[in-house]
């Protein structure tokens, strides 16, 4: 059987065996997870090493017919993008299900049920990336919101109802007008090489501008929502609030990439003109999105809602390294999307863990936690470092590839976006500052420290932010090949360096 | 004068005279048969008759003749297969009706009188509900088979009547379901008249009531064409009533909620079928060639169905009432297929009718279950918390609204799929586009529904479930498996369908 399928299928079996197991006995329930998760990350790695990176091709291929009728295939496989963020995935989840050990115990639902929609939906995430039939893709696109949708309602805090159904409309809306978008394409190739879903197929399309800019716009909003790119944000911060830090992670780290991822594999490659179109654009929104996200972060007074608006902020710079159309824009851009999937993970599992200890989220409840619990703070610490991209920490090289690029094409956009660096350091220099230092806030003087399960599980996500930040080149060879073909092929070519002085 | 015997193919025949042979024993049945016995008799006998008539529909596959009944009737591909649809949702639809305490013990008698509390309580049930299902099955068969414009009437009048009294025939909350049954008479007639008025003009106009003879009419194109306008707006009126699309839907609320729920399911399902069926034989057999007249008139009808239907359902608090709109958007849905005027709009309709029968008979079955001291419980807010008491009626009851609402991996989503593209294949992008806006809106509702099985509180335990009968059982779980097999694996139905559907002329 084909790695992809395989890897693909395990967490699905894992949720069967897992639903099969005694309801009663909840530890059991979470070992057997636990274990199945690992093993889903062992074939990740398997599929890490075995990866070409001579090759721009798919690799790992696989395709069966699945409707013939409509001529669409079960088809698998992954270039170096989509590798990258299978293995994001398939690492985050053993690390959310040992970090939120116990978040599954107050749901609404069962332990049981709990741990089965997280195997779900890591067979969802990975069947995202690696499909490479868009009708697949859009399957695994919304299938994967019920399993959120659950996750969130069923086992967050606060208004979680209000804000799973938030989240699922707008979700559900983006993915009806991307379908209206895929029935376009689907038509069109029926038109020009028979009825095909095959992304390769599709990208050999012929397209006239104005509907190509129609069909852009489709998936465009569709991923921008998903991304989420301001002004299509609204639901994140609601999302991030009231979900366990556990599904938090895999919101942030793993489902919002399948925007833009989705922009790069989909926007890009099916619709190079109509990029080229709304680049600019795209580029101005992404600016709003890092200034304002920054901004609104700074002023968050919830600690959950802190982490979401600083990452409508990296959402910002991702998109905008993905428009700038240049490779280095692009590598930065995906290696980003790693970056910021292990700290956001980071500083969700810390402060689940600050919240759970103190029953409340807000930053002010908090304060001269580095003395009573050292452990925490130097984790919180460390992940906040990495989300302000100080160098020596991954996010840092991201930030700067992506800043490189956008700069060679849009100096101006390129100068503005460094003003969001200058913010990440105040948004989280502050609540590091009222959470972490000074006197010991009344209440706080016995919160104990981290447990050995907790630091099992922070310690590897800290350990790849500072191994990245130093020697990114495993995660930059993986992703440079695929990220210059994707720029060649849609039609860019890096802008030649000028060289000054002689005028 | 010499008359000629008409020359009846009855071969060819056979399925539409099983059941009407059939609906003709169950009203002796009814007459002479002791009330004890009678209902096991009825029951075994519609069930029987249904099985034997699909069994013609089967030996029939691949047949095409247009000389059945003397150019009347039609035996093709979509027309075999639409009766085939409508037999097996009726089977099913037996089986819930066979669950007879829905129903009046004797509809004649005063609601709330000394007489209907006699017969209920010496068991002097009366179980005529069967042979009148028979009859409008019957009707539903002919009616996507008629090749001409009386026949299509007769067809009509023989499934619409017997649903006029079914509306009527619920246990409990008697006058409700009475007056929807007179809501439903009185407009049906009124739109029955609509449909008559516009068969005249086009005969006027095609001088013949054959479908071929219009379409030859049509292309001819010399006759007088505000007949020809007039005369298919009207008819356009009278089929539009019985799909029920907007602004010819208000029956469906008032009608779906007051008739008792094995009879709305029933209605809801096959009805559609068959209208529908009616509906793409006349626009694309008879007035194809006048495309251009009719299809900006249906594309705002059914741009204002599907926004009418998933705007609306967004208020209602009674669960039937909702179904009843989300109907209304489907409608709308379906009506794209009909704008679509392709080889590719009829296969897409044929398998949206399909897909779409088998949730609406799933989750009006499912409704049935859900009940407190005095009968079924249809206010939304009574569902709230229904999942904590009984996760398996929420969870398929979620199977039904995602497949409504075309999520990935149910039919409902292959079936919007399919239609969508036939429809935008066919330009018609606008209906496309507001096809998947209204399908955002109608989401919503569906969710909320979710959300209140699952996310909510209950107020009050005093509604239950009811431990369903085998029958209801069996409905249920078919047609839940239905909905998720044909979202998952469509091909071997889409293959049956592209090899069978062509209109015989």
């Amino acid at each position: 059987m084909n790695l992809l399928t395989s890897m693909g299928a395990l967490p699905l079996l894992g949720a069967l065996l897992i639903a099969l197991l005694p309801a009663a006995n909840s530890k059991l329930i979470k070992q057997a997870a636990f274990a199945v998760s690992l093993l889903v990350a062992g074939v990740g790695f398997a599929a890490a090493f075995g990866f070409d990176k001579s090759v721009t091709e798919f690799q790992y291929v696989e395709r069966f017919a699945w409707i013939p009728a409509l001529g669409i295939n079960y088809q698998l496989g992954v270039d170096g993008i989509s590798l990258i963020l299978i293995l994001l995935s398939v690492i985050l989840v053993p690390i959310v299900i040992l970090a939120g050990w116990n978040e599954s115990e107050n749901g609404r639902f069962s332990v049981k049920t709990f741990y089965v929609l997280i195997l779900i939906l890591e067979t969802m995430m990975i069947g995202v990336f690696a499909a490479t039939d868009v009708f697949l893709f859009y399957v695994f696109f919304e299938a994967m919101l019920i399993p959120v949708y659950f996750l969130i309602g069923g086992y967050g805090s606060g208004e979680r109802q209000a804000a799973a159904v938030k989240f699922l409309l707008y979700s559900l809306f983006g993915g009806l007008l991307m379908l209206a978008s895929i029935i376009g394409l689907f038509v069109i190739s029926g038109n020009q090489i028979g009825r095909t879903m095959d992304i390769e197929a599709l990208s050999t399309l012929q397209i006239d501008a104005t509907t190509q800019n129609f069909l852009f716009l489709g998936f465009f909003i569709a991923f921008a929502i998903k991304a989420p790119l301001w002004p299509m944000h609204t639901w994140l911060p609601d999302a991030a609030k009231s979900a366990t830090p556990g599904t938090s992670v895999l919101l942030l780290g793993v489902l919002d990439k399948v925007g833009t991822f989705g922009m790069i594999r989909y926007c890009i490659e099916l619709f190079p003109d109509a990029s080229r179109t709304f680049t600019p654009l795209i580029i101005v929104l992404s600016v709003i999105s890092i200034l304002y996200g920054a901004f609104l972060a700074i002023g968050q007074k919830d600690i959950k809602g802190l982490i979401a608006f600083t990452s409508i902020s990296h959402f910002g710079f991702i998109t905008l390294g993905i428009f700038a159309m240049t490779s280095q824009g692009h590598s930065g851009a995906t290696l980003y999307m790693l970056n910021h999937g292990f700290s956001t993970a980071a500083l969700f599992l810390v402060a689940g863990w600050m919240i759970s200890r103190r029953g409340s989220s807000t930053i002010a409840e908090f304060g001269g936690l580095q003395r009573v619990t050292p452990i925490m703070a130097w984790s919180f610490f460390i992940a906040g470092m990495s989300s302000l991209a100080l160098p020596g920490l991954s996010s840092f090289v991201s930030e700067f590839l992506v800043l490189v690029g956008t700069y060679t094409r849009y100096p101006v956009a390129a100068v503005i976006a460094t003003f969001g660096i200058i913010l990440a350091a105040l948004y989280i220099l502050i609540p590091v500052q009222k959470a972490l230092h000074g006197p010991t806030t009344p209440g706080n003087e016995n919160l104990p420290d981290l447990n050995k399960r907790e630091i099992a599980a922070i310690a590897p996500v800290i350990a790849v932010i500072i191994f990245l930040g130093f020697y990114p080149k495993p995660a930059l060879d993986i992703i440079n090949p695929a990220a210059i073909d994707t720029i060649s092929r849609a039609g860019f070519s890096d802008p030649a360096p000028v060289v000054g002085g002689n005028k | 004068m010499i008359f000629d015997s008409p020359a009846l193919e009855y071969g060819a025949l056979a399925p539409l005279l099983v059941i009407f042979g059939a609906a003709v024993i169950a009203v002796i049945v009814e007459a002479f048969v002791s009330a004890k016995l009678r209902p096991a008799l009825q029951l075994a006998i519609s069930l029987g008759a249904v099985i034997l008539s699909f069994a013609q529909v089967l030996r029939l596959r691949g047949t095409q003749s247009v000389t059945a009944a003397v150019n009347s009737v039609v035996v093709d591909g979509p027309v075999l297969f639409m009766q085939g649809t409508i037999l097996v949702l009726a089977f099913f639809a037996f089986l819930l009706l066979a669950d007879t305490d829905a129903f009046a013990a004797q509809a004649s008698a005063i609601p709330g009188s000394s007489e209907e509390r006699t017969a209920l309580q010496t068991g002097k049930i009366q179980t005529e509900i069967y042979p009148l299902t028979l009859f409008a099955v019957g009707g539903m068969m002919l009616f996507p088979a008629a090749n001409d414009l009386i026949t299509l009437f007769v067809a009509l009048e023989v499934l619409s009547l017997p649903l006029y009294l079914m509306a009527g025939l619920s246990r409990r909350r008697r006058l409700l379901s009475q007056e929807a049954a007179l809501k439903y008479f009185l407009l049906g007639a009124y739109s029955s008249a609509f449909f008559l008025f516009g068969a005249a003009f086009l005969y006027g106009y095609a001088g013949d009531v054959s479908l071929n003879a219009i379409r030859d009419a049509v292309s001819g194109g010399s006759n007088n064409e505000a007949f020809l306008l007039i005369g298919m707006i009207s008819l356009s009126v009278g089929l539009l009533f019985k799909v029920g699309a907007a602004p010819f839907h208000s029956w469906t609320p008032d009608v779906y909620q007051g008739a008792p729920t094995p009879v709305t399911a029933f209605m809801a399902a096959a009805t559609k079928v068959a209208a529908f069926g009616a509906m793409l034989r006349i626009f694309y057999v008879a007035l194809g060639g006048a495309v251009w007249s009719w299809k900006p008139m249906l594309t705002a009808v059914a741009i204002l169905t599907m926004v009418v239907g998933s705007v609306i359902a967004i208020a209602q608090r009674d669960v039937k009432r909702m179904l009843a709109y989300s109907s209304v958007a489907h409608a709308g849905f379906l009506l794209t297929g009909v704008l679509a005027l392709s080889q590719e709009g009829l296969e897409a309709s044929l398998f949206y009718l399909a897909t779409y029968g088998f949730s609406t008979l799933g989750a009006f079955a499912l409704v049935t279950l859900v009940r407190d001291s005095s009968g079924e419980v249809t206010d939304l807010n009574r569902w709230v918390g229904l999942a904590k008491r009984s996760p398996g009626v929420a969870l398929l009851f979620t199977t039904f609204l995602l497949s409504f609402a075309g999520i990935p991996l149910t039919a409902g989503f292959i079936g919007k799929f399919t239609i969508f593209t036939a429809a935008y294949d066919s330009g018609s992008i606008a209906v496309v586009v507001a096809g998947v806006l209204s399908s955002a809106i109608a989401a919503f509702f569906y969710i909320r529904v979710i959300v209140m099985m699952f996310f909510t509180d209950a107020q009050d335990d005093t509604v239950s479930v009811t431990i369903p009968s085998l029958y209801t059982n069996l409905t249920i779980w078919i047609a839940a498996i239905a909905t998720v097999v044909l979202g998952v694996f469509p091909t071997p139905v889409l293959d049956a369908i592209a090899s069978l559907a062509v209109f015989v002329r």
